[in-house]
């Protein structure tokens, strides 16, 4: 890329054509304060919070979208542009419900940080304020406009990202608001609950729903026995919370907090991940056997469940009929592990930490169960982050600690369904040996990871041209069907995900705030901690997990027999897209 | 936010048939809400949501963004407009004469806001700037009658006339 050569207040730097001033100022080490700047997502210049002086305008222009020009003299940081910014955020604040100490997002704010660093220490404008009701409709999220400060970070993220397109802003001047059209609730529009509203939020204005207080009270319910399962992708992300660096596993400190926090079991989600494999493996080999609906399109992620249900009803038939890994573990430990360890099924109570908050109403689901709720209740990672630190607990000075038995064994091939292109690898794993009938010679397929939007690979299986895709981010998967549906493109067998880079970038992560994400990859920093997971486990196919086999032995029977198709299959709804 | 009154949608298969065909004209061209959600609102006399969704769907546009214009610019309406139009002006003249006073009357006795119209579709009230009547100042308009000088005690003899 050709360069230029610019001056930011009085040092010269040399930068790419095509970079903004606020590009140009990061490289050199310069700090200009955004707010609704979010890369890749949002650049619309609205807040002016990042204004600078350009020597190629008169008046002081937005450095997140302002290009960079051969010879400009940028000052960041003079009193004109101090006091332009102050008086921004002083009005800004002026019509926000400043009560910070009891917000989700004390100390993780964007606009509280703005206004320690811009050195607001009192607010002037006592003018108009907006009272606005709290959208608690959705079993997964909160919306509270009183603390929206109309960036429209999460607008970009719905509409551009997943092309869910349930939220914009309406109205106009001081009436203005984010709200879905005709102002119905979240709730019953067709929002697919994916959260990427709420990790693109500066404030606390989205927040998942918070249901701690149910599971502290199921704990310490003598009556209950209350047994906890994590997902692959929390243990990635965690650590973040703590002040662990991005990427960094922290499974062992995650398993020994929930035993010290009282459940009365630990396990791991990626036993369910095991079955799941097992299921759709032999679901998509009786597929392609028996010229059943091609290609099979994955079932993990309840937030391209719904986003199917909505907007590709035609394409229903192509889901798995599997259950999620959550919703699968659940439904076994209310009859399998209950029967054998003698325990009251109306007693067991299931907690699933989560990277989402679209399972929160996946969970829900009237389907997602039998006599009882295959899941009781499902926490975010934000929310067990909340409630080790209620806990007491030293997080980072924990032991490193294993999951319980009878599921302490877990594969590789399950803790990489946190990432991208994770399931479709560990279903390979399996479904190559089992066709091939002879051990696979490398089990890692590079060819379906990383973060590229969609993925295309041809494999050769027992002799047949097997064809897979995965699409993370529902844009993406909006693509790839609307190419299956013109007839440009076939497939065997799709992965996806609603979250860009898979469940480590899901709507329930911990949030990082827009300058760290200016130069991280969430999605491949987090990924990095799956594959080392995955690299170092004894078995890295769900096949080989021994504890799988003997439910399957003791229990189940087959995969995709009578009992699987009961207890970990479910069915879909076409559901209006107004 | 307050629900406004929402009255039945009575949209005629003749109606349809013209905004499908203007939909059909704008389909793909750059910025074409604005021009449809135009004619749509010469159509119905408003946008009501399921005019809005039949754009939406038409254009191939979210819901939520052609409802975020439609809310944003003054010319559209979700309301219909009733068969008595009612205009109170709010131009300087009239409002120093107390208009404001003549508007919160006509409000409270048909029980709808500024841009709605009543359940029977016989009222619907606007608010308006200066019509060059200053003269006659404070005054109120139904249709093309010209009431002047108005008080606050003629307001409910003047609407029963209709």
């Amino acid at each position: 890329m050709e360069k230029v050569n610019i001056t930011i207040n009085g040092q010269a730097i040399s930068v790419p054509k095509n970079y903004t001033v606020l590009e140009a100022a990061r490289e050199a080490n310069i700090d200009i304060p955004t707010l609704c700047y979010l890369k890749d997502i949002n650049q619309s210049g609205s807040c002016r919070m990042c204004v600078v002086e350009v020597s190629t305008a008169r008046t002081l222009q937005a450095a997140c979208v302002y290009p960079v020009s051969e010879g400009m003299v940028v000052t960041t940081n003079s009193k004109k542009v101090r006091d332009a910014r102050k008086t921004t955020l002083e009005l800004l604040l002026s019509d926000h419900d400043r009560k910070c100490l009891t917000c989700v997002r004390n100390r993780n704010c964007e606009l509280q940080k703005l206004s320690e660093e811009l050195g607001v220490t009192d607010i002037t404008y006592d003018g108009m304020t907006i009272k606005h009701d709290l959208d608690e409709s959705s079993p997964s999220f909160v919306r509270d406009n009183n603390k929206c400060v109309l960036c429209r970070r999460c607008i970009s993220a719905c509409k551009t990202i997943q092309t869910v397109s349930v939220i914009d802003a309406v109205n106009r001047g001081f009436a203005t608001q984010v709200a879905c059209a005709f102002d119905k609730e979240l709730g019953s529009v067709s929002c697919v609950n994916c959260g990427q509203c709420i990790v693109s939020c500066p404030t606390g204005a989205l927040r998942e729903k918070d249901y701690t207080g149910d599971v502290w009270n199921a704990i310490n319910d003598p009556d209950k026995y209350v047994i906890v399962q994590t997902a692959p992708a929390v243990r990635a992300a965690l650590g973040e919370e703590f002040g662990f660096e991005m990427g960094t596993p922290v499974t062992g400190k995650m398993a020994a907090a929930l035993r010290r926090m009282g459940f009365d079991k630990v396990f791991d989600t990626d036993t369910g991940a095991d079955f799941t494999i097992m299921e759709e493996g032999t679901e998509l080999i009786q597929r392609i056997q028996n010229g059943g609906v091609l290609p099979m399109i994955t079932s993990c992620s309840p937030g391209w469940i719904k986003f199917c249900e909505h907007e590709y009803p035609d394409f229903l038939p192509n889901l798995s009929t599997c259950k999620s890994p959550h919703e699968m573990f659940g439904a076994l430990l209310k009859t399998y592990f209950a029967e054998k360890n003698g325990i009251d099924p109306a007693k067991v109570f299931v907690v699933s930490i989560m990277p989402c908050v679209a399972k929160k109403f996946e969970a829900q689901r009237p389907e997602m169960g039998g006599k009882y709720p295959d899941v009781d209740v499902v926490l975010s990672t934000r929310e067990l982050a909340r409630m080790i630190k209620q806990s007491g607990l030293d997080f980072a000075n924990l032991p490193d600690e294993g999951f319980d038995d009878p599921f302490g064994q877990e594969s590789g091939a399950a803790v990489i369904f946190g990432a991208t292109g994770g399931v479709m690898e560990a279903a390979l794993r399996t479904v190559a040996e089992v066709l091939d009938k002879k051990p696979l010679e490398n089990i890692e397929f590079e060819a379906v990871r990383g973060v590229q939007g969609i993925k295309e690979a041809t494999l050769n299986i027992a002799g047949m041209e097997v064809k897979v895709a995965i699409a993370h981010g529902l844009g993406n998967a909006r693509k790839l069907l609307d190419d299956i549906r013109a007839g440009k493109a076939t497939y065997h067998f799709i992965e996806i995900m609603a979250c860009p880079g898979g469940c480590v970038n899901g709507g329930g992560q911990p949030i990082v705030n827009a300058k760290v994400r200016m130069d991280k990859d969430i999605r491949a920093e987090r990924a990095k901690a799956l594959y080392a997971e995955d690299k170092k486990s004894t078995v890295r196919q769900s096949h080989k997990n021994p504890d799988v086999d003997k439910v399957y032995k003791e229990f189940l029977g087959e995969p995709c027999g009578h009992k699987s198709h009961e207890l970990l299959h479910t069915h879909y709804t076409a559901r209006p897209k107004y | 936010m307050e629900q406004k009154k929402v009255l039945p949608f009575n949209g005629t298969q003749e109606q349809a048939e013209k905004l499908a065909k203007v939909i059909a004209e704008h389909k793909g061209q750059p910025g074409a809400a604005i021009p449809v959600l135009h004619e749509a609102q010469d159509i119905y006399g408003y946008l009501p949501i399921e005019v809005q969704t039949m754009v939406a769907e038409g254009l191939d546009i979210p819901l939520s963004e052609i409802y975020g214009i439609a809310t944003f610019y003054a010319r559209f309406t979700l309301n219909p407009k009733g068969k008595y139009q009612i205009s109170v002006c709010l131009g300087t003249a009239c409002y120093v004469k107390g208009s404001n006073l003549i508007l919160e009357k006509v409000k409270e006795v048909l029980g709808i806001d500024v841009g709605e119209c009543t359940p029977d579709g016989k009222f619907s009230i606007d608010a308006t700037r200066c019509i060059g009547a200053c003269g006659l100042a404070p005054v109120m308009t139904i249709n093309d009658d010209v009431y002047g000088r108005m008080t606050v005690d003629e307001v409910e003899d003047v609407l029963k006339k209709y």
